[in-house]
């Protein structure tokens, strides 16, 4: 279940691109094993609230993170290596990348990495992770056909398995269905809902329904600020503090 | 916790044998790319040491680019100037150019965005293999064969111009720039010509629509880049353009080129006399030239990561 220890703790974040501010003074908290949406229209920050978290901003030239993101409270710009920390936060794009190689190699690649040589190991975690994120009796009987080849939303999924692959704490998802058909939209989310027994899960969304069917706290982001976070029940019943939530959340803009 | 590679628990920040690596070879690669700036430099400090201290007390620049008179060798009093020479390179490289950036461009275009297949692998390998051509048997042709020719044709005494450099040049420079083009090309995303081809565009509009303007910048590299081959190639030139000092008025005259006169004059000067420093000054004059061209190709492919 939900716990009551915070896994980040985000305090005073303020984003910017080139000296153009993208999203300032956000202070949140995000729960062991819950599952934290966060909505909002295009250009609120979302994405790149993300990408601060595992560090990703260190591939962006000209983005600038101030504040602080304690990740089990330390902050993560205080990580000496940076591959561990990206290990144990792992992110799902938008847009499904699979890599150009086999369907095994695509998820075996992190165990690989962290020097997991043993074939039957290796089998276990590909069929495991590939089962988790709903893919494995579509692809078990061609593990090595490439990656890249699969339709998009099977691409999407095996973008999850390979997230998975690593045993991440913390797993990103950024707006993970945009290229994935609604019947398995739904079978990644009993994915996510299971599991949230063993990880924490932020689910960056343009569904607003799809927060309400997943996220335990959802947080409403908007023109580069964090407008509030609250049970996501709460926030869909109207318990609200800023009357733009509610207008988003029944579509009156965005 | 679950399935997958096992995470240190005690201590998570921990530097890895892999973190070590990695320092490790980033400082490798680093050497790697410091090297050419070393190089780089190192071969500017030797080019003006060895010319600069003669350019800036003997020459007299205006007359050293604007006179033709190039006479090293002469008893009563030699001269180093080389608009001459400069013309020669210019009007060489210009007709190069003129013939290979339809040929180049065409070229690519019919590669990247027409041929299918086998016709298309087959001429890329064709393309690479012109490209690898060495640039003496260019001149060898130019002697040999452009020359005999040219002479029939045109019905002049000489055949080795001008006209015969500047063709030389440009089937030598095509090959390349055709290559750059094609890659240029095939970085336009397929998503482009898929949206203009829904839209009922024919193949000739996508390509003029869509993906021309979307490579521009590299099809500009490309050119720039066969201009500085043009300035910078010496073999072909020196066999093909006649080798001698002489201001052009027709694409029919004899021309000289400044690399071929280094490459022809350097052996026989004393080391550190007048006519070898007055060498090493056209060498400088060459390196900022296509220093320029190399900056300036930089700069517009640049513009296409801007956007």
């Amino acid at each position: 279940m939900v716990g009551t220890v915070p896994k980040l703790q985000v305090r005073g974040l303020a984003i910017s691109y080139g000296g153009k501010p993208a999203l300032s003074g956000v202070n949140l908290e995000i729960r062991e094993n819950e599952i934290f949406g966060i909505i909002g229209p295009a250009n609120a920050g979302k994405t790149s609230f993300l990408k601060s978290i595992n560090r990703m901003d260190d591939f962006t030239v000209g983005m600038k993170v101030e504040g602080s993101i304690l990740f089990e409270g330390k902050d993560v710009r205080d990580w000496r290596n940076v591959y561990a920390l990206r290990q144990r936060i792992g992110v799902v794009f938008p847009l499904p990348v699979g890599l150009p190689l086999g369907i095994y190699d695509n998820v075996a690649l992190a165990p690989r990495l962290s020097g997991i040589r043993r074939r039957s190991q290796l089998d276990d975690i590909v069929e495991r992770c590939l089962t988790r994120a709903a893919l494995w009796d579509e692809v078990k009987d061609r593990l090595n056909s490439l990656g890249s080849l699969l339709s998009g939303g099977q691409q999407q999924r095996l973008t999850i398995a390979r997230a998975l692959s690593q045993s991440p704490e913390i797993l990103m998802l950024d707006e993970f269905s945009i290229a994935v058909d609604p019947v398995t939209t739904m079978r990644i989310e009993d994915v996510l809902r299971e599991l949230r027994q063993e990880l924490t899960i932020i689910l960056v969304t343009n569904l607003v329904q799809q927060a309400r069917r997943l996220a335990d706290r959802t947080a409403f982001f908007l023109d580069g600020s964090c407008v509030e976070v609250g049970d996501t029940e709460d926030l869909f019943m109207g318990k609200v503090q800023s009357s733009s939530t509610t207008d988003y959340i029944t579509g009156r803009f965005g | 916790m679950m399935e997958g590679a096992p995470n240190g628990t005690s201590d998570k920040d921990r530097l890895t044998f892999d973190w070590y690596l990695d320092k490790v070879v980033q400082g490798l690669v680093f050497l790697g790319g410091i090297s050419a700036i070393v190089l780089i430099v190192g071969i500017f400090v030797f080019i003006t040491r060895e010319g600069l201290s003669f350019a800036a007390t003997q020459l007299d620049i205006i007359e050293f680019f604007s006179s033709p008179r190039w006479r090293p060798t002469s008893e009563y009093r030699p001269t180093y100037n080389i608009l001459a020479m400069i013309a020669g390179t210019a009007s060489v490289t210009g007709l190069a150019m003129v013939v290979a950036i339809p040929f180049s461009l065409g070229a690519a275009i019919y590669i990247a965005e027409f041929a299918t297949g086998k016709t298309r692998e087959a001429l890329k390998v064709m393309v690479e293999l012109l490209a690898a051509i060495p640039s003496v048997v260019w001149g060898f042709i130019g002697l040999s064969i452009m020359n005999p020719l040219i002479i029939e044709l045109f019905d002049v005494p000489v055949g080795l111009n001008i006209l015969n450099a500047g063709i030389i040049l440009g089937l030598m420079a095509a090959p390349i720039m055709t290559s750059i083009a094609e890659d240029a090309l095939k970085a336009v995303p397929d998503s482009y010509r898929e949206a203009a081809e829904a839209m009922g565009a024919t193949r000739l509009q996508v390509v003029l629509k869509a993906v021309l303007p979307a490579a521009k910048n590299g099809l500009l590299g490309a050119v720039l880049l066969g201009v500085g081959r043009g300035f910078g190639e010496t073999m072909a030139v020196l066999m093909a353009t006649g080798h001698s000092i002489n201001m052009p008025d027709s694409i029919f005259d004899s021309v000289r080129a400044l690399t071929a006169t280094i490459a022809a004059e350097l052996g026989e000067t004393a080391v550190g006399s007048e006519h070898y420093q007055a060498l090493f000054t056209i060498g400088i004059f060459l390196f900022v030239i296509t220093f320029i061209i190399n900056l300036l190709a930089d700069l517009v492919v640049r513009g296409v990561r801007k956007g």
